[in-house]
């Protein structure tokens, strides 16, 4: 992990084409970021994963950053701009594109059935998420404990998530989980 | 170009938009609504583009809206670069992007310093292993809203996708290309079918 040219190269090329399967946006493809930078690449360990997905959620804006944390990792800062670069420019230039046709023929039925085709797969994915990223993050039973709460919470009410987030920390910092 | 000209300040029927932004306008304005959205940036955009800044009708939005969120990609910056692009061509979309993406990556790329410094001292390990284990739990609680409609509209082929995604990405942890590459196709042909045999 020198910062090299070879691994921007990586993380654009890894990234981008990442960018183009995230169907359902960012949360989709945190299965696919974690085999990448743990289990393939060893960028990362899992407890460093589960960290970095902490930090993008504290963060103000698009849930994407993870992107960012991970890249920083590889190769610093330059490795962050990349990795998050690469992650949203080819879908964007594909959304472009998309908008621009539909535009012309707005009567097209091929819209509809691409949605009622893709929701249960990016559905999929995003479950597929919540399960890795309790396997890395979730290591004490009480742990668990915690994250059912906080998905009981999320379903059942329209508390502000950030809410849920700093109990989380204080919990943490406490050192009950 | 003005530098703090406001949009639709005249009270001006809702269903109108107000005249293009400037493209600081657009960045400043994608800026401000990542800057207040913690989360949900979804809702505080929504709100900004339709309701303060005027810059499309609640249809538009819905409509860029929809065509965003079944593309793959980050949704919000889908968002922002489609209706930048609308708005004011393909610079529309840079500073739109530019204003939603970069201050947060910023942002985060500060806390990635910090966190390379200090993330071994015990005290901030656990105030992260906290943080992202309700983290986990809002990802939970969200895919659980999303399922819930298809439970409630009884569709097992749609069900028999989700699960057999979950199957083979998070239990079988699976390459990603190759089983969309595989599910996609699949799930389009199936669903073009059940609709013609709807039909017909």
């Amino acid at each position: 992990m020198n910062g090299g040219l070879g691994d921007l190269w990586t993380l654009a090329w890894t990234f981008g084409l990442l960018s183009l399967f995230a169907i359902g946006g960012a949360a989709s493809a945190i299965p696919e970021m974690h085999r990448i930078a743990v289990d393939l690449h060893h960028w990362m360990t899992d407890a460093q994963f589960a960290d970095a997905f902490a930090i993008s959620q504290l963060s103000p804006g698009p849930n994407i950053l993870i992107v960012t944390l991970i890249g920083y990792q590889v190769a610093g800062v330059a490795g962050g701009v990349v990795a998050t670069a690469a992650m949203c420019g080819p879908a964007a230039v594909m959304a472009y594109n998309v908008s621009r046709f539909l535009h012309r023929s707005s009567r097209s039925k091929w819209p509809a059935i691409l949605q009622a085709a893709l929701v249960p797969l990016s559905i999929g994915l995003m479950t597929a998420s919540a399960l890795v990223l309790a396997q890395a993050a979730d290591r004490t039973w009480l742990a668990v404990v915690l994250t059912l709460a906080s998905a009981i919470l999320t379903l059942a009410t329209r508390l502000n998530p950030l809410w849920l987030l700093l109990a989380g920390g204080c919990l943490g910092f406490a050192g009950v989980v | 170009m003005p530098p703090d000209s406001q949009p639709a300040a005249v009270p001006i029927d809702a269903t109108t938009p107000a005249a293009p932004p400037e493209l600081l306008e657009l960045f400043r304005g994608f800026a401000k609504i990542l800057l207040s959205g913690f989360g949900g940036v979804l809702v505080v955009a929504r709100r900004a583009i339709v309701e303060k800044y005027r810059w499309m009708t609640a249809d538009e939005f819905n409509e860029t809206y929809a065509l965003c969120h079944f593309l793959p990609g980050p949704n919000i910056c889908n968002l922002s670069v489609v209706f930048g692009a609308r708005i004011r061509g393909i610079p529309g979309s840079f500073a739109a992007f530019t204003g939603l993406v970069g201050p947060p990556v910023i942002i985060v790329s500060a806390l990635a310093m910090i966190y390379a410094r200090y993330g071994e001292i015990p005290a901030l390990q656990r105030t992260l292993a906290g943080v992202s284990c309700a983290a986990v739990g809002l990802v939970m609680g969200v895919a659980g809203r999303m399922i819930w409609p298809l439970v409630k509209r009884r569709e097992p082929v749609a069900l028999g996708f989700l699960v057999a995604i979950f199957a083979a990405i998070g239990l079988l942890r699976w390459p990603l290309v190759p089983v969309l590459l595989t599910a996609i196709p699949l799930s389009i042909a199936v669903t073009w079918a059940t609709r013609r045999n709807a039909v017909s």
